[in-house]
């Protein structure tokens, strides 16, 4: 991948931003403590927590690629996997076999839509799709609030969840927070190398490029995105089992989609290192303007400051960091 | 054998370019506005007034506002509800600022208000296009509920955050908010106005700014080159459709549910009247009521219908259900028809000129 020369500007500008923003704020005003210890810290945890987002915008990517829909019941999936996955366990099956079993029902799933929601509206408008996958959201979260009911339930990795000292006891890091990002950084890898270096990844990456050119050199479209939802289901189950034992599996599960949206444009819809690079820098920003700059305008800010960071990054990029560049034609 | 413009002679260039330029298409507005201001309000009961009634006009109004935006000049927007609440702390404000005004000034004036924030979170859909614009547009949702919440000073430092709309009166001393107003009072107030900006947006759209919001949803490099100036042909869409959109707000927050709150006017609203203009048609006036008809009757109709059937379910299973329901509603009609119910309503037209004799 060829990085452009405004992207690595941009980079550079909001790495100094991100530092001399807190730095001056914590020297103009009373009311913010700044410290550099401390400053590493939120900016570290907000990089970690820039990962859990990556994870869920990550499903947004794969299909928009493969398939140039905007799924928005990317969330939804997410909340439905995790359900799926706390139900069967209570049922009581193994931990390792309800995962076996959602992954199954996630693939379930990607043949339903493709047969029953995709292929009747191929070549419809892209709002027309959209709209579609906003339907799947609604039925989705129904459906699995009715299975499983909607009470809230507890989803036990086994991952410590207390902050642990690092740097000489210097900065305070949440272990689980390590993990899951350790774990967003395993599939982003295995994704990587399943497009680069597998079949079925290159025929993706064609149906990528050009849909009409794929089908004329024999790659079957449909399987293809059975194969996407698929994926990015996997991708559902990976975010709904790190956010659920987080968050605890509930509906609010399926607002991450929310979460992921401005992750998604500032990386940009067709790249899957953007949505990664997208999402450190909107967690890392999201949290230092939680501690550095919301005492002063009012706090409560997490609800919109991440869409307006990357309102100002489009800007400057209309198609996000790492889009394909729009180039119109008359 | 009854609809069709045979034997209808235009004379002049004002018969021929009249919105409705056949007979019987007259004869059906006519009817629908008599039945709409003479018959519904005598013979609705209050509930049918008030909870199905109301907020179907009102929405209907936030959608025609939105389809100005999304179905003619193309811009998809995510930020409905905001511009809605704009329109409804605005004209809170203003009533309270300013008790002497007449409702009707008050409402325009926060339509206009709403008009400049549209036109302030228009400005980035210079740059910004497609779905990028449609995310970028939830900064504006999430940012003014953010702002009506946050500020004491838009709910007049109410300490619940929730704030009743003073009463006032229109047509003399008939009571249209507060607790002194029926629902025939409202009912027919907000059709007043609904019918009058109907009115208003299909001449508008037929004008020569309308011709310039299609040709930039159409093509909007192709339409630069022809001489379009993108600033404020853009600019005039988001004003137009925010203003719509904040008069919708006022509306629902004094006319409707009489208290201004911002959680009202929440994502799921912009959701919602993004669906009525898909369901209804991208790009019709009449798509607009259509989708809001649909969408503001299926969640009564699907609340009701287990006790058609005499099912006893329990409550929160049924909301569960009622969603499914509706998102498998959606995905079907889509399916069917994805441009939406007014293309049904013109196919019924077109077979309605050949009937009975289609050959």
């Amino acid at each position: 991948m060829r990085i452009e020369r405004d992207v690595i500007y941009i980079f550079i500008a909001t790495l100094f931003l991100m530092v001399a923003i807190p730095w001056a704020a914590g020297q103009l005003s009373e009311d913010i403590f700044f410290e550099w210890p401390f400053f590493f810290e939120v900016a570290i945890g907000g990089l970690l927590a820039g990962v859990m987002y990556s994870l869920v915008a990550l499903g947004f990517v794969l299909i928009f690629k493969a398939s140039g829909v905007f799924n928005f019941a990317q969330g939804a999936m997410v909340l439905f996997s995790a359900l799926t996955l706390v139900g069967l366990n209570e049922l009581g099956l193994p931990m390792w076999l309800a995962v076996i079993v959602t992954l199954i029902v996630m693939l379930v799933l990607a043949i339903v839509i493709e047969r029953v929601v995709l292929r009747p509206l191929v070549n419809q408008e892209h709002i027309i799709l959209f709209m579609a996958t906003i339907g799947i959201t609604y039925f989705l979260d129904g459906f699995g609030q009715t299975l499983w009911g909607s009470e809230v339930k507890i989803l036990d990795l086994g991952i410590p969840s207390e902050p642990g000292f690092y740097f000489g006891g210097a900065i305070l890091i949440n272990d689980f927070d390590l993990v899951a990002a350790l774990i967003a950084g395993v599939l982003v890898v295995s994704l990587a190398l399943f497009f680069q270096y597998t079949r079925i990844g290159r025929a993706l990456r064609a149906v990528a490029d050009d849909h009409q050119a794929a089908l004329s050199v024999g790659i079957p479209l449909k399987h293809i995105w059975v194969i996407v939802w698929a994926v990015a289901g996997i991708v559902a189950l990976v975010a709904g089992i790190m956010w659920g034992s987080k968050l605890g599996v509930q509906f609010s599960l399926a607002l991450i989609a929310l979460k992921a949206l401005p992750v998604l444009i500032l990386g940009g819809f067709t790249s899957v290192p953007g949505a990664i690079i997208g999402g450190l820098i909107i967690g890392a920003g999201e949290k230092l303007a939680e501690v550095f700059i919301a005492p002063l305008i009012g706090g409560g800010i997490e609800d919109w400051f991440a869409y307006m960071l990357a309102l100002a990054f489009l800007v400057f990029r209309p198609q996000g960091l790492f889009g394909e560049k729009i180039i119109e034609r008359v | 054998m009854i609809y069709r413009e045979a034997g209808e002679f235009k004379a002049s260039y004002r018969e021929d370019m009249a919105i409705l330029p056949i007979r019987q298409d007259r004869w059906f507005m006519w009817a629908l506005m008599a039945v709409a201001f003479l018959v519904i309000p005598s013979i609705a009961s209050e509930y049918w007034l008030g909870t199905i009634m109301l907020p179907f006009l009102i929405l209907a109004l936030a959608a025609l506002g939105l389809n100005v935006l999304t179905g003619y000049a193309g811009q998809l927007s995510l930020g409905t509800g905001g511009f809605m609440a704009t329109g409804a702390f605005a004209a809170y404000k203003l009533a309270t600022a300013f008790p002497e005004l007449h409702i009707i000034v008050v409402i325009l004036l926060a339509g206009l208000i709403t008009a400049g924030v549209g036109i302030l979170f228009g400005i980035p859909s210079l740059r910004i296009k497609g779905f990028y614009l449609a995310v970028a547009t939830l900064a504006s949702q999430f940012f003014l509920i953010w702002m009506f919440n946050k500020f004491g000073w838009f709910t007049n430092y109410s300490s619940s955050g929730v704030i009743s709309a003073p009463p006032m009166t229109a047509f003399g001393d008939f009571f249209v908010t507060g607790p002194h107003a029926t629902p025939v009072a409202k009912y027919l107030f907000a059709l007043t106005l609904v019918v009058f900006f109907a009115m208003m947006t299909k001449n508008l759209v037929r004008s020569n700014i309308g011709r310039e919001w299609m040709a930039v949803r159409d093509m909007d490099i192709a339409a630069e080159i022809i001489g379009i100036k993108m600033l404020p042909t853009k600019l005039k869409a988001f004003a137009y459709s925010s203003f719509l959109c904040g008069i919708a707000g006022a509306l629902w927050a004094f006319v409707h549910t009489g208290s201004v709150e911002p959680l009202a006017f929440d994502v799921n609203r912009s959701f919602q009247i993004l669906f009525m203009i898909i369901i209804g048609g991208l790009g019709s006036i009449m798509g607009a009521f259509l989708g809001s008809a649909f969408i503001v009757l299926l969640p009564i109709l699907l609340t009701n219908a287990p006790h058609l059937f005499g099912l006893n379910i329990p409550v929160d299973i049924i909301s569960h259900i009622e969603f499914m329901v509706f998102g498998a509603l959606i995905l079907f009609f889509l399916i069917v028809e994805p441009h939406g119910l007014a293309r049904l309503w013109q196919i019924t037209k077109e077979k309605l000129r050949l009937w009975p004799f289609p050959y």
